[in-house]
């Protein structure tokens, strides 16, 4: 390729300026990655604030009902839209698949840069609403009547989503036509990364339901200032049809957070074990693809208590329940990549390690909520809560990690690993199940979400203990949280400049980006040779020689 | 295969048990939710303790003891890939009808209304249930100050109650977690639960299970199950007032 794609190299330009007008893959997916733990952090002080609001019955730390509100929503909508989805989507993507398939940069470099700058305009417009005297205060799931009604300011709400849509849509096509055009000369689709895969049925989703939610809001936006009534009872407009258009997106909106994560589960797992991926073709074909086509054929399951006619409840609750099939032979071949391999323990071996342990706690947690029975009393209460922390939130996230700590000497030329990693990694595992364990035991017994007290409950006792106790309990978790979290962006920062310096090639790994680059890889990737590949070629293949 | 036989069987006779309970046996839908936690609960602790071992056993067996070892796991035959798909998408599948099954017949308990049942009218407002008798007294339950739980409310013990629910003006939900069950109150739409509160008892609470604003929080009201005379005094006084 003889078209420069970066200005990095460039050496007369500032530094600032070579960031800011970049548009090398590489840089804009650090880019990302700033943003993503950027919005992490400012949400993780809001998770703070609710769980200290929450520790003790009454109101002691937010002035009103309406700040514990607008708290709630921006946790919810900056952790998903603003942390998870770029982290994976944008961060990993972005900085990993090129390098993986051996290509020199993504298909529409400069598309690309503008999709990274939505992204941060998005966040500027999310931060905005803590300066703004009528806050959003409509969770991230924007329901009417309520959000049309409220005196927040729910076109806060909609911009954010309209801003990082319209990223989501570019990236989605950006990387479809890398992956499917831009691949090493002689690499076949069996000879895809994992995380390959999961990327490229991230962005499938991604490309075919956000246009849904995107209407789904925009017709809020009108309802709220237009005066239309398409969510409207009362006028002819149907109270249920924002809930089915928002959760026709945001369930599949959960396998983009997921697969991703899954995808570099399977890529630190088969290098650090030294293992091929146990029976690929079954986890691409019938697991990742599996999962997008039932994704849009679940959604129901977050209306089991809104009133929904019951043969559509009885509906969802056989498909929801046959997520359980592509996901079964997913985690059948993550499990069997660790069989007969070579374990080498480090840093992101021990994230990964502990996601296997959240798959199955997160995703187990899952099934009596896939049953409308069951629902019809779990549903809105802090089992749920729990029950998505884990397999969304904190699964996804701490696969994000491992894959930070995998990654780190490939982006920094250093290792993130030793003590403070370790240690924070410890504070973070310990302290996720000090949070949310009691959470499920309390929702059991009906605690409900998204309440700053519970004072009905004062004298509810759970195996003895109140629901106070509980709560206590698990505030104390998020505080120790919050000391590993701390801990480890010290880590990283400190790292990214005076780490241990690593080799090109730290773990020994078969994957392009370790094998045929330098780290960090300088413009254009490769150097001056292109990266051709034969059939025998694989990623993973380690018994061999 | 026997497994997922007998789940299509379990599927066939949880339809034919609810079909035949319509007309007979009064259920009990809170019961019904119980058993079936427990049954669930035994379900993925089972599947989770299988898959837990196996990892911790794979993660220490298979440590490297020296840094160049590789792993020695065999590339799988077509026969072989096809055969560890099938076998994991069988037993999940089998599992899923199942609970499928299960799951319908309390499902059946939880929508199917006893044709003696007590009908109250719920209408939700921001930020309190008001609750409308079958003798037409109206009992506004508000609490007495805003930021308050709201007061008491009443029903007779032994006696099936079915509420049918409306909003005035956002989306709630009558959630009673005492009885395990709730249903969302919109706008524009009649929705029900039922209940059947076989024996008294003054520690069940009513309270908004989705999100409706400021006060959220605290839209709530004890709900007793009372002996049939002392509802019936109750409710005369509340009438009066």
């Amino acid at each position: 390729m003889s078209t420069p794609t970066t200005t990095a190299g460039h050496h007369d330009v500032p530094a600032w300026k070579e960031w800011i007008l970049t548009t090398d893959h590489k840089r804009i997916g650090v880019l990302y990655l700033i943003g993503s733990m950027a919005a992490f952090g400012v949400a993780g002080i809001m998770a703070l604030i609710i769980r200290a609001e929450q520790m003790q019955l009454g109101m002691q730390i937010v002035s009103s009902g309406d700040q514990y509100n607008s708290f709630l929503y921006f946790h919810g909508a900056a952790m998903i839209l603003a942390f998870l989805i770029p982290g994976l989507t944008g961060f990993a993507a972005n900085y990993f698949l090129p390098l993986m398939i051996g290509a020199r940069d993504v298909a529409f470099p400069r598309i690309n840069a503008f999709s990274v700058w939505l992204f941060y305009f998005a966040i500027v417009l999310a931060l905005l609403s803590f300066v703004i005297p009528d806050a959003p205060d409509i969770m991230w799931t924007g329901y009417p009547p309520y959000s049309v009604t409220t005196g927040g300011n729910t076109s806060f709400y909609v911009f954010t989503v309209h801003l990082l849509g319209f990223s989501s849509i570019l990236g989605a096509v950006n990387f479809l036509v890398t992956v499917i055009y831009m691949r090493a000369p002689g690499m076949g689709w069996n000879q895809l990364n994992v995380f390959v895969w999961t990327t490229v049925a991230a962005f499938v989703i991604q490309l075919v339901f956000i246009p849904v939610l995107a209407a789904a809001v925009t017709l809020l936006l009108f309802d709220k200032y237009l005066g239309t009534h398409f969510y409207d009872p009362s006028a002819g407009g149907d109270v249920l049809l924002y809930q089915n258009l928002f959760w026709f997106y945001s369930h599949p909106a959960v396998y983009v957070i997921f697969l991703p994560a899954v995808g570099i589960l399977f890529d630190i797992m088969a290098t650090m074990a030294k293992n091929r991926v146990f029976n690929y073709k079954a986890a691409v074909y019938a697991g990742i693809w599996g999962i997008v086509g039932i994704a849009g054929i679940v959604w129901v399951h977050h209306l089991y208590i809104a009133g929904m006619p019951d043969w559509i409840r009885l509906g969802h609750m056989v498909t929801t329940l046959l997520i359980s099939v592509p996901v079964g032979i997913l985690t059948l071949s993550l499990w069997g990549t660790l069989y007969k391999g070579a374990i080498t323990y480090n840093t992101a071996m021990m994230y990964a390690a502990s996601c296997l342990y959240l798959i199955l706690l997160g995703g187990l947690t899952g099934i009596p909520l896939a049953i409308p029975s069951m629902t019809l009393h779990l549903s809105e209460t802090s089992y749920v809560h729990a029950h998505f922390h884990f397999i969304m939130a904190l699964f996804s996230a701490f696969a994000l990690f491992a894959g930070i700590y995998y990654w780190f000497p490939k982006m920094s030329g250093r290792y993130a690993d030793g003590g403070m990693a370790t240690l924070s990694f410890w504070l973070n595992f310990i302290g996720v199940n000090v949070t949310f364990w009691p959470l499920f035991v309390i929702g059991k017994e009906g605690m409900p979400r998204r309440y700053w007290d519970y004072a009905m409950f004062k004298d509810a006792e759970v195996l003895g203990y109140s629901f106070e106790d509980y709560h206590m309990v698990a505030t104390i978790g998020a505080a120790t949280i919050a000391v590993g979290m701390l801990l480890q962006t010290i880590n990283f920062i400190y790292s990214a400049f005076a780490g241990k310096p690593a080799p090109a090639n730290p773990w020994n790994s078969k994957s392009l980006e370790w094998t045929h680059t330098v780290s960090p890889p300088g413009p254009g990737n490769f150097g001056d040779t292109d990266v051709v590949v034969d059939e025998n070629w694989s990623p993973y293949e380690y018994g061999s020689k | 295969m026997r497994k997922l036989l007998s789940a299509m069987t379990g599927l066939a006779g949880g339809m034919m048990l609810s079909s035949q309970a319509i007309a007979q046996e009064l259920r009990n839908p809170a019961e019904e939710w119980e058993h079936l936690w427990n049954e669930v609960i035994m379900d993925i602790t089972v599947i989770g303790i299988i898959m837990a071992v196996a990892a911790v056993w794979m993660l220490i067996k298979y440590r490297a003891t020296s840094p160049d070892q590789v792993g020695t796991a065999k590339k799988l035959t077509t026969v072989q890939s096809i055969t560890f798909a099938l076998i994991p998408a069988s037993i999940f599948m089998a599992d899923d009808f199942y609970l499928a099954a299960n799951g319908w017949t309390v499902w059946n308990a939880y929508r199917r209304v006893p044709e003696n049942a007590m009908e109250i009218k719920v209408t939700a407002y921001q930020w309190y249930f008001e609750f409308e008798y079958p003798d037409g007294t109206v009992v506004d339950a508000s609490p007495e100050e805003a930021g308050q739980l709201g007061q008491a409310l009443k029903i007779p013990a032994g006696q099936p109650v079915v509420f049918r629910m409306t909003s005035e003006d956002v989306i709630h939900s009558f959630g009673l977690p005492y009885y395990r069950v709730k249903e969302d109150v919109m706008p524009g739409r009649i929705t029900y639960v039922w209940v059947n509160p076989v024996k008294e008892q003054t520690e069940a609470v009513l309270q908004c299970a989705e999100f409706c604003g400021t006060y959220h929080s605290v839209m709530a009201n004890p709900l007793h199950a009372v002996p049939q005379d002392e509802f019936d005094t109750w409710l005369a006084a509340k009438a009066d007032e």
